[in-house]
């Protein structure tokens, strides 16, 4: 029997499950290696569970996700979560340094219609998360990867160092030293491959915060380019805001 | 009333498409009592989030509503700020981004015609199902879509929430060569192109047809994908600026998603079928061939055949992509600039779905105040629900699972994106 993967959805813009059909060159291959048993945006048909692999996507925002979260958990034998919203709550986490029934007004007429939680959250924060695959959105090259590591039961490289490295990896030249452009990327995660500097502007965080960051440091380079405080809450508060790393620093500029 | 006559039809999770939703029937004997698309996808409150925040941060930011057409939210974001700041994006920039927001219909059209619609059709779950019985169509598809990405990738950095794009142009511009290496590859995705139209000009629609007011953009020169007046078959014809005073959003109770109607008309109709009603003189004269030896030259107004229109789109934009890759003359200076002032702007392009409309107005110092955004689906709703509505008399003898499919599919005839318009869908069809 093929190992049976699962797409579920939560708060989130679709964009990281669309890597998975995005995946032009492999997607019928890796439909050859495991049984496509629950993707509601690509196909009618639902297999029930138990499922091998499931593929989170989105935070978790509304009092029902957090009924999911768990059903999904007990019939899963891995849950990888991807992509900002699911890894660190997303764009949408922006809420939780505000009140949320002011942004229900702001948007909604009737804001009585809507369920909302005042947060939103990282999926790992309620469920065991036994990997996480990072980007705002995933790279789809480190999606085939970790599926491919786990059908063949191996550590999936993934390299959790900052975006310089890929920035050295590319040969671009450094925008912040050569051009004074602010740049997130050394506290950020690899896994774009260094995009934003490449195409000449700063990083902008989206894969969130690497591992071992240091923002202070880095905030302090910034002010001396003439970023304001304000600019720098702004900085960290993008599609990782809620990543602890971002949070901490942001609040220190507040 | 008898209770054997009650049918509930309920699809609680609406399969391929964008997002969540579920559709609601509830029928009494041959009356249809009820019809509701119900959008449950969770609020994101992008225009509350948005206010503070810095203008040229838009783009970015509001790219994250959809990953399926980022470009449309991008290319609605700078166009307003630009709009604000008296900035105009010269040749060959304005071109550049006639380009890459070719490659988004590209390929989403061709996610929608391979991944989402064709299978309907044909009678299968999804694409994966339909590549054992018809492997070359499926990959023949796949590569067509991959050009698509391949556009988006060389000029927008990324194919999901491109990070090219910035107010008053690009960030970085690509060689002539770097373009022209797509050459060979955009050429073969012509003739696929053509191979799809009629493939999918082979498959059975449903004979229905009804008369729809079409609201698309207008340009005077060109079929318009990222700028033009707002105009309908209707009589309808406006600059983006006065979109509010004509249309209005409205907040139903099932939907975290807001309708929109056109104010004194109500239902209207955006998208590729808009598109083609109403500039279809504009289409290039080997894609208004092509449309007439398919059967629906100048008009359609099924919405069943809108996979034939978006073929046909899909075809445009590939010459379209090959003529402006010819024209392109790498300029100097990748964007312009021009003095921070307060005012207020609007954008509005054509997302593959159909108009993306966004408004911004920002401070003297660049921050935003307030933003409002109405993406396509929501403005396509309440002519989904008309279209069931109409639809469903129609087939009444038809058996649950039979009906749930049909609903699915008049459902999926829009390409709706749920994601986008929560600011969208699971079925429950009630039969009394």
């Amino acid at each position: 029997m093929k190992p049976k993967l699962a797409v579920w959805k939560f708060a989130s813009c679709d964009g990281c499950q669309l890597s998975l059909l995005d995946c032009e060159d492999e997607l019928l291959m890796v439909a050859e290696a495991l049984e496509i048993a629950h993707f509601p945006e690509a196909s009618r048909a639902v297999v029930a569970g138990p499922y091998d692999i499931s593929l989170v996507e989105g935070s978790i925002t509304t009092p029902h996700d957090l009924e999911r979260i768990e059903a999904i958990r007990a019939q899963s034998t891995w849950v990888i979560s991807i992509g900002a919203c699911a890894t660190a709550g997303g764009i949408q986490a922006l809420r939780n340094f505000q009140a949320v029934e002011d942004f229900m007004r702001m948007v909604y007429a009737r804001p009585e219609y809507i369920q909302t939680l005042s947060q939103s959250t990282a999926i790992s924060e309620h469920i065991k998360v036994d990997f996480e695959l990072r980007g705002c959105p995933i790279n789809k090259n480190q999606l085939l990867e970790l599926i491919n590591a786990l059908l063949n039961r191996r550590k999936p490289h993934l390299p959790s160092e900052s975006v310089c490295h890929e920035c050295k990896l590319r040969g671009t030249v450094c925008v912040m030293v050569s051009q004074g452009i602010p740049c997130l990327g050394p506290v950020t995660h690899a896994g774009c491959g260094a995009i934003c500097p490449a195409y000449q502007r700063g990083c902008y965080g989206c894969f969130g915060p690497s591992d071992s960051p240091h923002p202070a440091a880095l905030s302090q380079a910034f002010k001396s380019l003439g970023v304001s405080e304000a600019e720098l809450v702004r900085l960290y508060r993008g599609f990782n805001s809620n990543a602890p790393a971002f949070r901490e620093e942001s609040l220190q500029h507040e | 009333m008898s209770e054997k006559k009650r049918r509930i039809i309920s699809v609680d999770y609406l399969a391929r498409v964008e997002g969540e939703g579920a559709l609601y029937i509830q029928m009494n004997g041959s009356t249809l009592e009820e019809v509701q698309l119900k959008i449950f996808e969770p609020p994101r409150f992008f225009e509350a989030f948005l206010r503070g925040r810095d203008y040229r941060e838009a783009p970015d930011i509001t790219s994250r509503i959809c990953g399926i057409c980022p470009i449309a939210y991008q290319m609605g974001a700078v166009q307003a700020m630009e709009a604000i700041l008296g900035l105009e994006v010269p040749e060959p920039l304005r071109s550049l981004r006639r380009l890459i927001y070719c490659g988004e219909w590209i390929e989403s059209h061709v996610l929608h015609i391979y991944m989402l619609h064709a299978p309907d059709f044909l009678g299968f779950p999804d694409a994966v199902a339909l590549a054992k019985v018809a492997p070359e169509a499926v990959k023949r598809g796949l590569r067509l879509k991959k050009i698509g990405n391949t556009l988006m990738t060389l000029l927008g950095g990324r194919e999901i929430h491109p990070i090219n794009l910035q107010v008053g142009g690009f960030y970085r511009l690509p060689e002539k060569t770097e373009l022209l290496a797509l050459k060979p590859e955009l050429e073969w995705a012509r003739e696929a192109a053509i191979e799809t139209l009629r493939w999918v000009a082979g498959f059975e629609f449903p004979a229905f047809e009804r008369e729809y007011e079409y609201v698309a953009l207008k340009h005077p020169s060109e079929y318009a994908i990222h700028e033009g007046r707002l105009v309908s078959n209707l009589g309808l014809d406006i600059p983006i600026s006065e979109y509010e005073r004509h249309f209005e959003e409205e907040h139903v109770a099932r939907s975290t998603a807001l309708h929109s109607i056109h104010t004194g008309h109500g239902a209207y109709f955006v998208g590729p079928m808009a598109r083609y009603n109403l500039n279809f003189e504009q289409l290039s004269p080997s894609v208004k061939a092509l449309a007439e030896e398919v059967g629906i030259a100048e008009h359609c107004h099924n919405p069943f055949k809108s996979i034939l229109v978006r073929s046909l789109e899909t075809l445009y934009a590939l010459e379209e992509a090959l003529r402006l890759i010819e024209l392109y003359q790498k300029p100097d200076t990748a964007f312009v600039s021009g003095p921070l002032k307060a005012g207020k702007g609007h954008g509005c392009t054509e997302a593959p779905r159909g108009i993306c409309y966004h408004r911004y107005e920002i401070d003297a110092n660049g921050l935003i105040l307030n933003a409002k955004i109405v993406p396509p689906t929501s403005q396509n709703q309440k002519t989904i629900e008309a279209d069931l509505r109409h639809l469903l008399p129609l087939y009444l003898d038809k058996a649950d699972p039979e009906l749930q499919h049909l609903c699915e599919q008049a459902i999926r005839n829009y390409d709706p994106c749920i994601s986008c318009s929560t600011h969208f869908l699971k079925l429950e069809v009630a039969r009394a």
